[in-house]
């Protein structure tokens, strides 16, 4: 159990996936102007990172990588060629199934996310998770874990931004910087406030 | 004073609009205000008067880091004498030496002597801080319109307290420009910033050049004397280790090695009673604060470790060593980038002491953790104050 804790933990704080890996980033940065918003686009990537990343993982382990097959008699198919294609399908479809949810229960945020929402298919950030997981071998119960904690780690940064962006409307930023150029800048500080988790090593 | 303000007077029009040197308006302003009061009134109703403008808040807490400063400057010199008495150094050599001589000598027991040292090393600091960084201050008033603020005392003071003593002066001037360009004026200027800008800068220079602000050999400022801070000396000898070093009033009353102005939490605790009383640092941060680092060492005393020294750290260690009681005095109150609603303020001190105290215990990377601590903070208190809004909000609906 501890060993599943530490793994969460540190890829809320240590790694975490848009202020360590600057991963998911467009997403991050055209979704901060709301605290509300960029919360219910937080909690949309952990619903998706939740599922995606452990039924990767048992699409890698029982049906992809190599030797997987031995229980229907192809012990020597490696099919790990196929990840990428394998992978992005299932988050493709999972988001499809978001976006009905959504629409259907939370027409506010749906409408809120706008085009967003579908682009969750490729933001980085969940791709990279499964790619993660992928490449340190993770048992199904650690991806869990891991999918569960990049999820979070992701949406807390997005809804931190949110709030400076929110109280930057009072400041007073230089013509030519105003918009995406203060928010890179931001981004930036905020990955140095990060740092102060760089070096646990959990 | 009367030929000064005639003079002031007389000039002031060739910086309105129109008039030849406009440009300079902000710098004729700053100028104009540090020796006479502003001329603005309030003209219609609502006279609501009061003395604590900006202005006198800012001098307030440049003032209240005098007692550090000065005992940072006597601790830093005494801490290179002595040094240099066990080393068998006779004399600095270069400009600094020459500096030191024209006044005093190496004794590590005279008072002047350290203190005259400690000169040596801080004020170039802090010269070249506020010189460069007033270079940014200036220019940026100057093209942008608006005025040359005094917040601009605090920040150089401030960064030049928390560097250690043996900082090349072209890193001084590097941290202080990223602190206050990249910090604070692309935001707009004092009060528009959500970082602290001297803890930008200090942090700018630690990622930077790790090796030159963070290794063993920046604490005492003496070629070739190595000497651990207190808290790396707890993280690898632990509790007895440290002790045998140095006791807890050592720590409290500041004679060890650290950066200029935190050594000494006596100092900056007298500098920081002036601050509470006055309402300009606000005690519900600094309580906070207490309060999250007590409960945090507390709970890594109990838990315990057979592995790593610092979970036994009594909480009244953490108060004394590194820069805990400078940080929680005169950077996590920093009214811009702290949370702005009481409740707020709270939890922002509680998040920093927590911080802090896992930074220091858990993080083998980094010995001290409360500027990353405070930074960390700072990002999160847009956060906090939203979410105290929303509840008050809601509280309130409740209510009916």
């Amino acid at each position: 159990m501890e060993h599943y804790l530490s793994i969460f933990i540190s890829t809320i704080f240590v790694e975490n996936m848009a202020l360590a890996y600057f991963l998911g980033m467009c997403t991050f940065l055209a979704i901060s102007k709301k605290i509300g918003a960029a919360f219910g686009l937080g909690v949309a990537v952990i619903v998706v990172q939740i599922i995606t990343v452990p039924v990767n993982n048992l699409l890698f382990t029982h049906v992809l990588s190599e030797g997987a097959l031995a229980w229907a008699g192809l012990p020597d198919v490696d099919l790990s060629f196929l990840g990428l294609v394998t992978y992005i399908g299932v988050i493709a479809a999972l988001v499809q199934i978001l976006e009905m949810v959504l629409d259907k229960f939370v027409p506010k945020l749906y409408s809120a996310l706008g085009v967003f929402l579908p682009l969750i298919t490729v933001n980085c950030a969940i791709l990279g998770s499964t790619m993660f997981m992928v490449e340190r071998s993770y048992t199904f119960n650690e991806s869990l874990a891991f999918g569960a904690g990049s999820g979070v780690g992701w949406a807390l940064a997005i809804t931190a931004l949110a709030g400076i962006r929110e109280k930057m409307k009072y400041s007073d930023v230089p013509e030519g910087l105003r918009g995406l150029g203060i928010t890179f800048i931001t981004v930036g500080l905020m990955s140095l406030g990060f740092m102060s988790f760089g070096g646990i090593d959990l | 004073m009367r030929p000064l303000r005639n003079f002031l007077d007389k000039i002031e029009p060739d910086f309105h609009k129109g008039g030849k040197w406009e440009k300079w308006y902000s710098l004729y302003e700053a100028v104009d205000t540090v020796f006479y009061r502003p001329a603005d009134v309030t003209k219609t109703t609502a006279h609501v008067r009061d003395g604590i403008d900006l202005k006198r808040i800012m001098i307030t807490v440049w003032l209240c880091t005098f007692p550090a400063m000065l005992y940072g400057m006597y601790n830093l010199g005494f801490q290179a004498n002595a040094a240099m008495a066990e080393l068998g150094i006779a004399a600095v050599e270069g400009w600094r030496g020459s500096f030191i001589e024209m006044f005093a000598g190496y004794d590590p027991n005279s008072v002047w002597d350290s203190f005259w040292h400690g000169a040596a090393y801080f004020l170039p600091i802090y010269f070249v801080v506020f010189v460069v960084g007033g270079f940014w201050e200036v220019l940026f008033a100057t093209v942008r319109g608006h005025e040359v603020n005094e917040g601009f005392f605090v920040t150089s003071v401030l960064f030049a307290l928390i560097c250690p003593p043996d900082l090349p002066l072209w890193q001084a001037a590097l941290g202080i420009s990223f602190g206050v360009v990249v910090g604070k004026e692309i935001f707009g200027g004092t009060g528009k910033n959500f970082l602290n800008p001297a803890l930008t800068g200090r942090a700018f220079l630690f990622f930077a050049y790790p090796a030159y602000i963070s290794g063993d050999e920046v604490w005492t400022a003496v070629d070739g004397y190595s000497g651990a801070t207190a808290l790396s000396v707890a993280f690898t000898d632990g509790m007895a280790g440290l002790q045998n070093q140095m006791t807890w009033f050592d720590a409290f009353f500041g004679s060890i090695q650290g950066s200029i102005g935190e050594t000494s939490t006596l100092a900056i605790l007298m500098g920081g009673a002036v601050l509470l009383i006055m309402g300009i640092a606000s005690w519900r941060i600094v309580g906070g604060v207490m309060l999250g680092m007590i409960a945090t060492a507390l709970l890594f005393n109990v838990i315990g470790s057979d592995t790593n020294p610092m979970f036994a750290m009594p909480w009244y260690w953490h108060l004394v060593v590194g820069g805990f009681a400078f940080g929680m005095i005169f950077m996590a109150t920093d009214p811009v980038s702290a949370a702005m609603t009481n409740a707020g303020k709270w939890w922002f001190g509680i998040l920093i002491g927590f911080m802090v105290v896992i930074i220091r215990v858990v993080n083998p990377a980094f010995p001290e953790g409360m500027m990353l601590a405070i930074l960390f903070a700072n990002l999160f208190a847009p956060l906090i104050d939203h979410g105290v809004v929303q509840a008050n909000i809601k509280r309130r609906l409740a209510r009916g």
